[in-house]
């Protein structure tokens, strides 16, 4: 410590070390939160079932999600992403999962939502698989930190089918 | 600074970081917002390059005791010598040390 510049930088790096620290033990004490997140999912329409000229199956919906996800936020959460996924099985595939709507949460105030809306993303099947296809919808989210481990978890529900015949 | 001022200062930086460490997670972690933990935390480390690294009077109440100069004993005066050389052999005298 015998000059100026060997202080400071020795505090520097002193206190950038416990800051590190500081963020690992922030990122543990997400361990501590238990959350409870409940969602439902309505499918109130198909608009459209069509096989393309590719030969690929494709379905547009109009779907209500309705989501409590307030108990997954903590200090350290910088946004929660989530997303709505359709899975089903065909026998080229043993787990087909579509992304069918996405969004970002940006803090606990918005992490109780019901959004009434068509599909973001195409539903469209490698093949064409999918009439009388039974379906699970599944949300899925990330908790996205401020610092340190992502948690990321979903609720499946089951239960849907889509028409015998194209519209 | 002196020995014990330089000591002062490393202790002090040490303590004084981990404390304002501590106040800050927990303090954070209670009032449920990172940004708080990263003020306190961000203030106390200004704080403490302002109390333990500048040369302050307090970091120099403890001399350091230099020896008294014995070269007169150990290195007489030459007798025969022109300006030059005497200045010279003074400043090769340091290195040699």
């Amino acid at each position: 410590m015998h000059s100026f510049g060997h202080r400071a930088n020795a505090l520097l790096t002193f206190a950038l070390t416990i800051l590190a620290l500081m963020c690992a033990m922030a990122s543990f004490s997400d361990n501590f939160n238990s959350p409870s997140p409940t969602a439902d999912v309505q499918v109130l329409n198909i608009n459209w079932f069509q096989k393309q000229p590719n030969g690929n199956d494709e379905v547009s919906l109009t779907f209500n999600i309705s989501a409590d996800l307030q108990s997954l936020f903590t200090w350290n959460t910088k946004q929660v992403f989530v997303f709505l996924a359709a899975e089903y099985e065909t026998p080229k595939n043993s787990m087909n999962q579509v992304s069918l709507w996405d969004g970002i949460i940006p803090s606990k105030e918005h992490a109780k939502f019901w959004i009434h809306t068509t599909n973001k993303y195409r539903f469209t099947d490698q093949g064409s698989n999918l009439r009388g296809k039974e379906f699970n919808l599944s949300l899925h989210w990330h908790v996205m930190p401020k610092t340190g481990k992502m948690f990321a978890d979903k609720i499946v529900m089951s239960g849907f089918r889509l028409p015998e015949e194209y519209r | 600074m002196d020995w014990q001022g330089q000591k002062l200062a490393e202790q002090l930086m040490q303590i004084m970081l981990v404390a304002f460490a501590v106040v800050a997670f927990f303090t954070g972690y209670l009032v449920n917002s990172f940004q708080t933990m990263l003020l306190i935390y961000a203030s106390g480390v200004l704080l403490t390059t302002l109390v333990a690294v500048p040369n302050w009077p307090f970091f120099n109440r403890n001399h350091l005791k230099w020896l008294d100069p014995s070269e007169a004993d150990r290195h007489p005066k030459p007798q025969i010598s022109s300006t030059n050389t005497g200045s010279k052999k003074k400043s090769s005298k340091q290195h040699q040390k």
